[in-house]
């Protein structure tokens, strides 16, 4: 499934070994997969590979994070990996939807290969339907997190400290008060089948998920990764600042279409 | 989410979601019906008797589309230089291609053809619509018989002008209005410019 870039020097591959790879779920307003554009656009990290699937659905395009004519013919498509050793951080962006029926394959490929590369840790971004909220949900953050029991021993202290709240649970027969409580993540796409097949083969895994609607998702894009700073500490968080200090990639430019024609007024 | 009048509409997301299906646990019959289509879905690629496989191939250029298949029709193919050598035959929702090699523009149809003076210079003229299931498929089946040594690939395609994303409007882009993408293994000259960020292209000629 990864392919690594051919950088010469005729390595094996990179090595994640004790990374913790950070990677979107395709979910409601595309807030994961924004988020992580955000972090490979600020970090500058570099592209080590791909993912070779038949989950996702072709797309192609030249470099999303140009910054300058010499950088911007870099073929660019829809499941690659990048790196930044320096932090021990691995990313994976996913760029198109998945196709019917590949959700599983998907997740067993992917989990396969986190333990093979070795990846500490696994980090999810994702997001979940605003309007399925309950009366609870509607007051507070609209931010949430999940652990799987084994990231849970290591860090759940430290989770604790930011004061961070917990996705509920919900009834598995809503209305019928004395039924079991499932994990239900509406709009979340392969969210709850990664985290419940992690929970299941002691990968450590978070997810950190936001509610939200669709329309212009870039301000939810900067909650969700402020909110996933106040843990992994990507880049330093000035109290003091209103404006972050995340670096908005080229390729979100025009996301609601061309320019108008002047002839329209 | 309730509209002005007050009917619940489910809004479709832009993350192509299709949850119900995928939380539901598979029951035999169904994984039987998924099994049925799936295999009706099957992409077959047919090549001639006379047709060597793998493929010794140094060019290959494939249309896909309507129009692309029209321009290769109009200016490149010809009864006398070309053969057809293959054809790809499959079935979803949107078309049908069949095993036979006498088409009319107006059908769907996948057709390989083979320039006579060059027997390695492949051309694939592809009016149908490959569905999303069956890219990755078209792709390995099709690749698969040629020996890929050496291989140039030069896909031609059209996308709706409404999808292109300009900050001028798209009323004022020059006619003919042509992109490339290329690989950085590509060296020759590009006849056009590059497709510029945020545009990028999907489907088979994107896998």
């Amino acid at each position: 499934m990864f392919v690594p870039c051919d950088r010469g020097g005729g390595s094996a591959g990179p090595d994640f070994k004790g990374f913790i790879l950070l990677m979107p779920a395709v979910s409601v307003g595309n807030v994961g997969q924004l988020a992580i554009d955000l972090v490979i656009s600020t970090l500058d990290m570099t592209k080590v590979g791909y993912f070779y699937t038949d989950c996702l659905v072709p797309m192609v395009g030249n470099n999303p994070y140009a910054t300058a004519e010499e950088n911007s013919t870099e073929l660019s498509i829809n499941a690659e990996v990048y790196s930044l050793p320096s932090k021990k951080l691995v990313v994976l962006q996913i760029r198109s939807p998945f196709i019917k029926n590949k959700y599983r394959p998907f997740c067993e490929a992917l989990l396969s290969w986190v333990k093979s590369s070795r990846c500490a840790r696994v980090v999810l971004l994702s997001s979940s339907h605003a309007y399925q909220r309950d009366d609870e949900q509607l007051l507070g953050t609209p931010l949430r997190y999940l652990l799987t029991p084994d990231l849970e021993k290591a860090v759940g202290g430290h989770v604790k400290e930011l004061n961070w709240k917990e996705m509920e649970k919900v009834a598995s027969y809503p209305g019928i008060s004395d039924t079991d409580k499932v994990l239900h993540i509406p709009g979340g796409g392969i969210t709850k089948l990664l985290f419940t097949e992690s929970c299941s083969e002691g990968i450590q895994m978070a997810v950190l998920l936001k509610f939200c609607s669709e329309g212009d998702n870039i301000p939810d894009a900067f909650v969700l990764v402020n909110y996933l700073n106040e843990w992994l500490q990507l880049i330093k968080s000035e109290v003091s600042t209103v404006q972050s200090k995340w670096k908005i990639p080229s390729s979100w430019r025009l996301l609601f279409g061309s320019g108008l024609p002047p002839a329209l007024f | 989410m309730a509209t002005f009048f007050g009917e619940v509409v489910v809004a479709p997301s832009r993350a192509g979601l299709d949850e119900e299906e995928e939380a539901r646990e598979e029951t035999p019959e169904d994984r039987e019906i998924r099994r049925e289509i799936e295999k009706k879905r099957e992409i077959e690629v047919l090549w001639s008797g006379g047709v060597q496989q793998p493929l010794v191939c140094s060019r290959f250029i494939v249309a896909i589309g309507r129009n692309a298949a029209a321009f290769l029709s109009s200016f490149i193919l010809d009864s006398v230089c070309w053969e057809v050598v293959g054809v790809v035959k499959l079935w979803n929702e949107w078309c049908r291609t069949s095993s036979t090699t006498n088409v009319l523009p107006t059908d769907s149809f996948c057709l390989f053809y083979r320039l006579i003076s060059d027997p390695t210079v492949l051309l694939c003229q592809c009016s149908c619509y490959v569905a999303e299931d069956q890219q990755f498929q078209w792709l390995e089946k099709v690749f698969g018989s040629m020996q890929k040594k050496g291989l140039q690939v030069t896909i031609l395609s059209t996308c709706p002008v409404a999808d292109y994303k300009t900050q001028e409007s798209t009323l004022t882009l020059v006619s003919p209005f042509l992109k490339a993408l290329k690989t950085k293994e590509f060296q020759e000259q590009v006849c056009c410019p590059l497709l510029e960020q945020p545009n990028i292209v999907r489907d088979l000629p994107a896998a």
